[in-house]
């Protein structure tokens, strides 16, 4: 399968793949799936493209089929393109007893858009998303690897300005 | 009431790093064990203490880690279970954010008695900041001899790794935490055989969760003996509970079992009482699988006894009037809310996590989700309510892994205590509309 140029794991990276390979037995690679799964996602633009699954499937020497059925299963996966900054508000029960509805109808209604969408200049996506264990501090929101708690209409005001201001890119790894 | 054998420095400050970990006694109990004690005598004390998983099951530790076969040759595993994704459960979080070095001498301690020399602590991919914390505790150990080969001279070695999921609740399930280990998709194995036969790559393992693995270091350092006498009958010891929800003083707590509930609602040594003076409803007592409580079970028993945090008391009355400690996530609703709609988060939870290995988890959580959306909607029928019954009867026990339980019981013990609001909710839903707390839903939407 051929690969295009910007699409290659960096030489750091592909160092860091060969040390987490072996953190597992020998012949167990395929355990690295998922932490790979993570760089691939945060240094391929936050999703995962057929093509970034078979360089991983390349790189851990494992048929590209192995690769997206693991991939399709995890939430932390985006299988499609995600705006710069992912925004994943909680809105499962103690979220919501104290008031995850009306955060992400604040963000919507702000952003102009609607939960699973994008702006339209790429910058930001929403998502409500299951228990992401932050019920003593809801209602909350995760925002790349950061968790963002205790919410109120106007913390969620400010956070967006400064992401808008950052271009903050919401990546793991 | 107060005893804490946990969190009992979790308010020290650089707490989290090794050094100040061992200025107050850390890694004390393991140097101690390993000058005094064999791995078999390890277990013999934790098998004393009555020490019960922490994750939610309350399966005896010393129990589990006896089944542990070891065959010639084979390498044994321990797994940390750190996929804590039960709604209302933030507990394991918290004493990884806080204190990890306890849970890295809780699972050296734990590797010794079991023979393991390589553990992993798979903990779920959105707490990745907290990987962090433990990667740098790991590294720590490592540099200070308390991890590698030959830990302190003892001729033990253990190799540590941190293992970040994707986002699965059936995860937290230790089968489905194992394949996914394994890089592959998060789907429960059928059992047996269990793992402590065949687990981590086919070899005998132990998965325990967070919390319990590091119970292990103060059960050693006074002797299971000690820790049996704590906490209240075979509910030996403390518990994390994280309390969310309606409280005053939400967080996590260290409880002694047999704290009486209404203490822990009201008293302000813990979650302060019910916010802005207001009556309390219901509680879901152990994470949202347990069957949710009205406030007149849950401080009292059927039989009008105080209700107490314990596996025993928690339980009493069975589902007819009792529920479970589960994971200890313990979410408190005032006079205010929904029974319906925070039924409906949870149906909505269950249906997004079913890994749809089993027909009627799949389908059933799904069918449960549209028939209370159905219903918060306004366009419900008695029939409905009678449906929703039925559906969850015939995913209970027909399932390979709890997930389909988890799913059935929020529904079963929700209609069985407040049938009442659910005929309302059908039988007048433009009234409904003008009261506060049975709203109807906003920006409805089904996942299909």
């Amino acid at each position: 399968m051929s690969q295009t140029q910007e699409n290659r794991f960096s030489p750091e990276t592909l160092e860091l793949i060969g040390k987490l390979v072996k953190r597992y037995p020998e012949g167990k690679h395929k355990s690295a799936l998922i932490p790979v799964l993570h760089i691939a996602q945060a240094e391929f633009g936050g999703w995962l493209s057929a093509e970034t699954m078979n360089l991983v499937a390349e790189v851990l020497h494992l048929q590209p089929i192995e690769v997206y059925e693991t991939a399709s299963f995890y939430s932390m996966f985006n299988l499609k393109p995600v705006g710069k900054c992912l925004i994943e508000v909680c809105r499962t029960s103690s979220c919501w007893l104290c008031g995850a509805e009306d955060i992400i109808d604040y963000i919507e209604q702000t952003l102009g858009i609607q939960v699973g969408e994008t702006t339209a200049d790429g910058m930001f996506t929403l998502k409500a998303v299951e228990c992401l264990g932050s019920c003593g501090t809801a209602p909350m929101m995760q925002v790349g690897a950061d968790y963002y708690e205790n919410l109120s209409i106007e913390k969620v005001d400010g956070l967006l300005e400064t992401f808008k201001k950052e271009e903050k890119q919401s990546r793991y790894c | 009431m107060s005893k804490k054998l946990l969190l009992k420095n979790d308010h020290i400050e650089g707490i989290r790093y090794l050094k100040t970990y061992r200025e107050q006694g850390g890694y004390a109990v393991l140097e101690n064990t390993f000058k005094t004690m064999t791995p078999d005598a390890v277990l013999e004390e934790v098998k004393t203490s009555g020490l019960r998983g922490r994750g939610g099951a309350g399966f005896p530790t010393g129990l589990k880690w006896s089944f542990l076969a070891k065959p010639e040759g084979v390498p044994r595993y321990l797994v940390c279970n750190a996929d804590e994704s039960e709604p209302g459960t933030f507990k394991d979080r918290y004493l990884m954010e806080r204190i990890p070095h306890l849970l890295i001498e809780g699972m050296v301690l734990s590797s010794f008695a079991l023979g393991a020399n390589r553990a992993y602590i798979y903990i779920r991919g959105e707490y990745f900041y907290i990987a962090r914390i433990l990667e740098q505790a790991i590294d720590e150990a490592y540099a200070a001899g308390l991890l590698g080969d030959n830990i302190l001279g003892s001729g033990f070695n253990l190799n540590l790794y941190v293992q970040i999921g994707a986002g699965a609740y059936i995860c937290g399930e230790e089968t489905a935490l194992l394949e996914s280990l394994e890089g592959k998709r998060g789907n429960p194995r059928i059992k047996p055989p269990f793992p402590a036969i065949a687990g981590l790559y086919g070899c005998p393992t132990v998965v325990n969760n967070v919390e319990t693995l590091a119970a292990v270091v103060p059960i050693l350092e006074s002797g299971g003996a000690a820790y049996a006498a704590t906490g209240i009958g075979k509910s030996a010891g403390t518990k994390l509970i994280s309390a969310s929800g309606h409280i005053n003083k939400p967080g996590v707590y260290e409880i002694e079992m047999g704290l009486p509930v209404e203490t822990f609602i009201y008293s302000e040594e813990y979650c302060g009482g019910i916010r802005g003076g207001r009556k309390l409803k219901a509680v879901v007592a152990g994470g949202s699988s347990v069957p949710i409580l009205p406030a007149e079970l849950i401080l009292k028993t059927a039989a009008g006894e105080p209700r107490l945090m314990s596996y025993e008391s928690l339980g009493e009355g069975g589902f007819v009037s009792g529920t479970m400690m589960g994971s200890g996530g313990f979410i408190v609703m005032d006079e205010d809310t929904s029974i319906v709609k925070n039924l409906y988060t949870f149906a909505r939870f269950y249906h997004h996590e079913s890994c749809g290995q089993c027909s009627p988890c799949r389908e059933g959580t799904g069918w449960m989700e549209k028939i209370l959306h159905k219903i918060l909607d306004g366009k419900g029928t008695l029939q409905d309510i009678d449906l929703l019954w039925d559906i969850q009867s015939k995913i209970e026990g027909k399932t390979i892994c709890p997930l389909g339980e988890a799913a059935a019981w929020p529904v079963a013990s929700a209609i069985r205590h407040f049938r009442s609001e659910f005929e309302a909710y059908v039988q007048n839903p433009d009234g409904i509309k003008d009261i506060k707390h049975y709203y109807r839903l906003e920006n409805s939407k089904v996942n299909s």
